[in-house]
């Protein structure tokens, strides 16, 4: 990971990295945020306290990305849109990409990706999240 | 206040394209001397007379420097700004300020690649670009970008709205019909609904002919007052507005997907130019992607929102149609040099000019031009241009 990354993002990343996804909360208006920043872009106030998500949210939109099988084959990159409003953009797991919807329930977990790194990933609602 | 003064104040006097589809063996500054010298004989003026410059790439840092440099060009204003493709349709309102200010007199605007015929490959560029600009919140999920991000603006219009595949390729065939005009354009085969709806997918929902061309090109035009203009060697075209929003960088940081920066542009831009959607003669609009066209109708106010898909059913925006939308063929089928604000800006020059040839919307007397610039509508920048005529 480049060094020149801004501390927040520093924090952000060390935490998903033992597998905690965290996303920001304003102190002063309760705004939620993602991705994180050093201070409230709703309100301009330096209060922001990192907070669990409830790990829940929505497919906001998706996209299928057509691969050659021998490069790995298609797969889904998704917006969700998590139960606090804030919006990332992930990967729907667990189903064929071409089965990813607008509208579908999806839960929060935390996998390597091949980088060695961890990454936040989604699995449709109540599904078996065993991949 | 002095902003709500300038409404054809400032005139296009000269505009210039070189290098359109493939240029093999010259550089990026190359190619644009050649787009500014052809600007220059346009308006029957020399590099001497330019003392504005406003200019940007995607590769140098400064690269005002390089252009300066290149041309011999001692400017006393100088604008870099980079927010994408719309930056050639945005640089010219502080063109304009500088030049009613008398900080300058004449404004080159100017912008070249070479990236489909150069040697240094558009991947390497593109990591070039990711590694000074990493992304470490949506890498991991390798987006195909561009396409992906403004699928996913697609794939949302199409949910909220309806909208369909065939709704895109209409975009897609109009300006197609219309490259088939122009000598100028790189694609000007045959293509018809089931081609196009038959194609690959590249990232869900669009194929390849929803996507615009990967060309060379190179496109130059230069700004004068208008009360100089009217003593030029062309018919002066005026600026009646220029307007420019810029509200995010990346998708996921949209606050609705189905919802650009020209809905912020648009209106101000007709405001200031005491016009309405209905008095305009013909329409450039960046079109990077089939959906750029939809969104911007709707934004700009051509149509409600939701209901540009039905706006461009049967040939409505290709020639013949009902509006005259990228007459050139826009970034899908004529050119698409990475960057193309400078191109659009040309071609509405050229329309409102009658000097567009077999692809000339008569009587053209006022266009409208909106530049689109980022990975994701990030940047919206809403011109419009009008003759002598207009002002009547």
């Amino acid at each position: 990971m480049p060094s020149t990354l801004p501390a927040t993002t520093e924090s952000f990343l060390s935490e998903l990295n033992q597998g905690r996804f965290l996303i920001q909360k304003c102190n002063h208006c309760q705004s939620h945020l993602f991705y994180p920043r050093n201070f409230c872009i709703h309100c301009s106030k330096d209060a922001l306290s990192w907070i669990e998500p409830l790990g829940t949210g929505v497919v906001y939109s998706t996209t299928t990305v057509r691969r050659k099988p021998e490069a790995g084959g298609d797969y889904d990159v998704s917006i969700i849109e998590l139960d606090e409003g804030v919006r990332l953009m992930s990967q729907v797991l667990g189903l064929d990409p071409h089965e990813v919807k607008i509208g579908m329930r999806v839960q929060l977990s935390v996998v390597p990706d091949p980088s060695g790194q961890q990454k936040v990933v989604f699995h449709p609602l109540g599904a078996d999240h065993v991949q | 206040m002095f902003n709500d003064n300038l409404r054809a104040q400032v005139s296009i006097v000269g505009v210039g394209t070189a290098g359109c589809g493939e240029a093999p063996g010259f550089s990026e500054l190359e190619l644009l001397a050649q787009a500014t010298r052809l600007a220059l004989e346009d308006a029957g003026l020399t590099l001497r007379d330019i003392d504005g410059l406003c200019t940007a790439n995607l590769n140098n840092a400064m690269w005002p420097l390089n252009v300066v440099e290149y041309l011999g060009l001692r400017p006393t204003f100088v604008e870099g700004t980079n927010i994408g493709g719309a930056s050639f349709i945005a640089h010219q309102k502080p063109a304009m300020l500088a030049l009613l200010s008398g900080q300058c007199n004449a404004v080159l605007v100017c912008y070249g690649s070479n990236q489909r015929t150069s040697k240094f490959g558009r991947r390497e560029r593109a990591q070039a670009r990711n590694l000074l600009d990493p992304n470490v919140f949506d890498d991991p999920y390798h987006p195909f970008d561009p396409p992906s991000s403004y699928a996913l603006m697609a794939a949302r219009h199409m949910h909220q709205f309806g909208t369909t595949r065939r709704h895109l390729a209409e975009v897609a065939l109009a300006a197609r019909r219309w490259a088939q005009l122009n000598p100028e354009a790189f694609q000007r085969g045959p293509l018809d609904m089931e081609t196009i709806l038959g194609a690959r997918m590249i990232s869900d929902p669009f194929t390849q002919y929803d996507c615009c061309q990967v060309t060379d090109g190179a496109g130059a035009y230069i700004l004068t007052r208008s009360d100089r203009a009217r003593d030029l060697k062309q018919t002066p075209v005026h600026i009646l507005s220029n307007e420019t929003a810029v509200w995010h960088k990346g998708v996921a940081s949209m606050r609705d997907l189905t919802i650009t920066p020209a809905a912020e542009s648009g209106p101000k831009a007709f405001k200031a130019a005491q016009l309405t959607p209905k008095d305009i003669d013909v329409v450039q609009i960046y079109d990077a992607f089939s959906i750029n066209t939809i969104l911007a109708l709707e934004d700009l106010g051509f149509c409600k929102k939701g209901e540009g898909g039905p706006f461009v059913e049967d040939g409505a925006i290709g020639p013949g149609g009902k509006l005259p939308v990228n007459t050139n063929g826009g970034g899908l089928s004529c050119v698409h040099p990475n960057m193309y604000g400078a191109f659009a800006t040309i071609e509405a020059v050229r329309q409102l000019r009658g000097h567009a040839g077999e692809r000339q919307v008569k009587g053209a007397r006022t266009a409208l031009i909106n530049g689109n610039g980022g990975v994701s509508a990030s940047s919206q920048s809403t011109s419009i241009l009008g003759v002598p005529d207009t002002l009547h």
